[in-house]
């Protein structure tokens, strides 16, 4: 009797910790699970899609080995015995045509959905001209945001109007990251000399954590941004009032010091950014001058 | 005068000394757990023991031995990596930022990463292929025996050089596969990376000669009437997994070489600046990276087929398709590279068609675990230590796979890649799959060799604290993934709880480790009452396979005279259908133990450090040195020496005895 009562008593401990697991699990904010913007949405969607068409496989296999592992114990002595029974055609058959299927209908999915998502093909829906085009580059090791058409800057933050087509392009001016706002859309690599896009659209107002993805170096783990979701309005306060600030103007040569490696999360402000920056950088890593001193890093004199 | 220390010394100086105090800490210890190994082989006077029967022996047995030491040891070093990892995890929030610095953290998984791939699981791996593969062949000794003995020593000497690195100079801190531009000059100014190059290319050289042997070894030493479609199932696996080590390795010595060059001698293959492409490098490396991790799963899946059979005491169920299924694995492995970098952005109809076929991947993999488990039904199955890691194994791998499938697909990719969901996944294949497999595989091989049984309750004990110190230690990291937590990060913010999770995530480490402590004391515990646990018969489990013919231990000739096989089953056969009857014996002509493998391996590991430090005299000294061993040896006249049928009708005979008593 002692026994059993012991036994219900792990039985109802392990049951508690599972209740405050998930309680603690609920008070989390499950980033990917939970998207804001459209394009996160649906990748959402695909990861549930391939979930559920999995489950068509998992439970089957699940079901098998624990009914048969118990089924055929050696010490169930009643159970048949085939030890020479070592091939069936229509079986084999069978688990190589339904997973077949079922990848068909996955790969359909995959297929499709690379198209509608790819993160270089403009979002379609809404007013073209209303598109809003920020330039990223990561630095060591920061997030650098240019309004090439508002002409300004970020640093560590930017801004975005709810609702409205955002254009990212994208490179690097340190080793390869990923830019990544997990609630409004997946990431993409950012690399020195290359250009990649992602074009997204939040449906909510709010401020999403973003990030880089990618190992860079020691500073990469405080490479973090905060996307601030605004109302269009907000947008357009926010903007004139950097514009109206009397803070450095980002030229190239500016560019270039606050290039240099720091580990810093603190957010900063250009009223005044010069919109060739992006397409400078881009080039400068094509000639064979500049970026080609191999032998002097940029490490050795770092500011952290 | 400085001029003469950088002739002699190239780039090594006093600052080459770590300063930390957890890297000078590994170092130190390890250096006094070598110095306390040497005293106990002095002072129990076995130095020459060593050598001769161990260090120098071209016999394949010892040599897996000598591979599975390291490799466990490599476990271990690894296994103290990754719980120093989570132990930064668990403190580093918010206004705390954990007990290591950034560059050590990054050395740390770094190490971890490639110690574990290349020196645990690659360790394991060669170590049960050469115990057994000869064996179940019906084979004397691999078809190059010298040159297999060559490839265990270059992997020692990666081995070293990766763990030189803690005491004189650095690791590498850009990841276990060291993404350019990261691993350029321009931002890793050190010698972490070369080492990382040079521990690689030397233990790589090593795998693809171990890759040409055993492919060898297959094709043309099997006992004669075993046509491939006779052959047990593990080495149908070997044969793919061999195959795939001849075409992937060659791509990693290259890559490692050009990004060696870039770094040494200022070209730009890889570079940011200048022409150079690390897009190009990131696809080169993954191109022997995703073969390279089917090179590790298909031995496990060939240990898995041989003891669902054994301890269900049935046939293997559906060995055509099983095969099948194994060389489909092998040709579409090559196929899948790219679902690495979806996120490089190469374009929807690029990542369309590389998330296909990875997930057809699936469908072979789907097949082979519906025969495992038909193998099962109608069967006898006896829940053994081994069979319990099988069991894990599906119930680890399945989960696992459904995570691969929803990676597989670009877009859902996008949102998990480089996050913990990744790293859990990863760590659910090669832990679940590879691992279970090699650890069933010991256990199951473990008589065979050593002749004693492994203790049963203890092996169960341990399986336990494998599995349930695996789900603690990784269900975190599935949600921490859905969290949005990336890899690779050695502080983040407290207000986004992740905190808890990590630190049950390392409570799961420490599980696993007490898991390791557990086999350790399974394996002393059975050391000693190894008369008890005797196996006399040669075949403790009923096996159907050729080496379960022989004695066990094996004798050191492997067969007296070489089986003439008729079925698939060829032993089990023998014991219940087929009257078989045993050739005469004859003298053997077997290979002598050789003092150039060991000699090349240390050459090696000055070759490789020279390398490192730009010691440019001693390189080319070594690579001279290691020539002139190599010409030594082909000259060598009498690689061989005769063993008498007297003699080995002598040590059957014992055998025969102790069998019957």
């Amino acid at each position: 009797m002692k026994h059993k009562n012991k036994k219900y008593l792990i039985i109802f401990l392990i049951f508690l910790l599972l209740v405050v697991f998930y309680y603690y699990l609920s008070t989390l904010n499950f980033e990917v699970l939970n998207p804001k913007g459209t394009i996160a949405l649906q990748e959402k969607h695909l990861i549930y899609i391939a979930v559920g068409l999995s489950l068509f496989v998992v439970i089957p296999v699940y079901v098998l080995l624990i009914s048969f592992a118990y089924k055929y114990r050696a010490s169930n002595k009643n159970a048949d015995y085939k030890p020479n029974w070592d091939k069936n055609g229509l079986l084999e058959t069978i688990w190589w045509v339904i997973p077949s299927i079922l990848i068909a209908i996955l790969g359909y999915f995959t297929w499709t959905y690379s198209h509608t998502l790819d993160p270089f093909k403009p979002i379609s829906s809404g007013d073209p001209s209303n598109n809003l085009k920020i330039e990223v580059i990561s630095l060591d090791w920061r997030w650098l945001f240019i309004y090439p058409n508002q002409k300004i800057a970020t640093i560590n933050y930017f801004k975005m109007p709810v609702n409205t087509n955002v254009s990212f392009y994208i490179t690097s001016d340190a080793p390869m990251n990923s830019f990544w706002i997990p609630q409004l859309a997946g990431q993409i690599y950012s690399m020195p000399g290359m250009n990649t896009e992602l074009h997204l659209s939040s449906f909510q107002v709010g401020v999403y954590r973003g990030l880089s993805a990618n190992l860079s170096g020691v500073g990469f783990s405080s490479m973090n941004f905060n996307a601030d979701v605004v109302t269009t309005s907000e947008f357009n306060n926010w903007v004139s009032q950097i514009k109206s600030l009397n803070a450095t103007n980002l030229t190239y040569q500016e560019f270039q010091k606050i290039a240099k490696p720091t580990v810093d999360s603190k957010i900063l402000n250009f009223s005044k950014a010069d919109p060739s920056i992006y397409a400078k950088l881009i080039d400068s890593y094509m000639s064979p001058v500049e970026k080609n001193n191999t032998n002097q890093s940029p490490i050795q004199n770092m500011v952290m | 005068m400085l001029y003469f220390a950088s002739f002699f010394l190239g780039k090594l100086n006093r600052h080459a000394i770590p300063t930390d105090m957890v890297t000078l800490g590994a170092a130190v210890s390890i250096v006094l757990g070598l110095i306390f190994g040497a005293i106990l082989i002095t002072y129990f006077h076995k130095w020459k023991y060593l050598w001769k029967e161990w260090l120098t022996s071209v016999d394949h047995k010892k040599i897996g031995i000598m591979y599975i030491i390291v490799a466990v040891l490599m476990l271990i070093r690894g296994g103290v990596d990754a719980l120093m990892l989570r132990g930064q995890q668990a403190t580093s929030v918010g206004v705390h930022h954990g007990y290591l610095s950034s560059s050590t953290f990054a050395q740390v998984f770094s190490a971890h990463g490639t110690i574990m791939i290349f020196f645990a699981a690659m360790g394991l791996m060669f170590g049960i292929i050469n115990l057994v593969l000869p064996l179940q062949i019906g084979s004397r000794d691999v078809a190059f025996p010298f040159m297999n003995l060559t490839s265990f020593w270059l992997f020692v000497a990666g081995m070293v050089l990766v763990n030189v690195s803690l005491g004189i100079g650095d690791f590498s801190a850009a990841g276990w596969l060291a993404y350019p531009p990261l691993s350029e000059l321009r931002y890793s100014p050190t010698v972490g990376v070369d080492y990382w190059i040079w521990s690689l290319e030397i233990a790589g050289i090593g795998s693809l000669l171990s890759g040409v042997n055993f492919f060898t070894t297959i094709l043309k030493t099997r006992a004669p009437g075993m046509s491939l479609t006779k052959m047990p199932m593990f080495a149908w696996s070997v044969l793919c997994t061999t195959s795939l080590i001849i075409f992937a390795f060659p791509i990693l010595t290259v890559t490692l070489t050009l990004l060696y060059l870039d770094r040494t001698m200022g070209m730009h293959f890889f570079t940011a600046a200048a022409g150079g492409n690390m897009m190009m490098y990131v696809n080169l490396i993954w191109a022997w990276g995703h073969p390279e991790v089917y090179i590790l799963i298909l031995p496990a899946f060939g240990i898995f087929s041989e003891i669902v059979a054994t301890f269900s005491h049935k046939r293997l169920f559906g060995y055509r398709t099983m095969v099948g299924a194994l060389v489909s694995i092998t040709v579409l492995s090559f196929t899948v590279w790219l679902h690495h970098f979806f996120t490089m952005g190469a374009g929807a109809d690029v990542n369309g068609f590389f998330g296909i076929m990875t997930m057809v991947i699936a469908i072979p993999t789907g097949v082979k675990i519906f025969n495992w488990l038909f193998t099962m039904y109608k069967g006898r199955i006896k829940f053994s230590q081994s069979m319990l890691w099988f069991f894990g194994f599906v119930g680890l791998f399945t989960v696992g796979g459904v995570a691969g499938v929803i990676l597989a697909m670009p877009p859902a990719d996008f949102q998990l890649h480089n996050s913990l969901f990744l790293v859990a996944h990863f760590h659910t294949m090669i832990v679940g799959g590879v691992l279970f497999g090699y650890f069933a595989g010991l256990s199951y091989w473990f008589p065979k060799i050593f002749g004693y049984k492994l203790n049963e309750k203890l092996g169960r004990i341990s399986f336990y604290l494998w599995f349930s110190g695996f789900l603690l230690a990784f269900v975190p990291l599935y949600i921490l993934g859905l969290l949005g937590a990336t890899r690779r990060i050695d502080h983040y913010s407290a207000s986004l709880g992740w905190q808890p999770l990590f630190i049950i995530a390392g409570l799961g480490v420490l599980v696993i480790a007490s898991g390791v402590f557990m086999m350790i004391i399974q394996h002393l515990v059975s050391f000693i009452n190894r008369d008890k646990l005797k196996d006399k018969t040669g075949d403790p489990w009923n096996g159907k396979t050729l080496e379960w013919s022989v004695s066990s231990p094996a004798p050191f000739y492997n067969f007296a005279s070489i089986p003439v096989v008729h079925s698939r089953d060829f032993y089990w056969d023998i014991k219940n259908i087929i009257k078989h009857e045993p050739k005469e014996i004859t003298d053997v002509l077997m290979p002598k133990n050789s003092n150039h493998a060991p000699i090349i391996g240390f050459i090696s590991i000055l070759f490789g450090f020279s390398m490192v430090w730009h010691i440019w005299w001693l390189s080319l000294v070594s690579l001279l040195l290691i020539i002139i061993v190599i010409f030594n040896r082909f000259n060598d006249e009498n690689p061989n020496y005769l063993l008498r049928a007297e003699e080995i009708i002598e040590i059957e005979q014992s055998h025969l005895r102790l069998k019957e008593s």
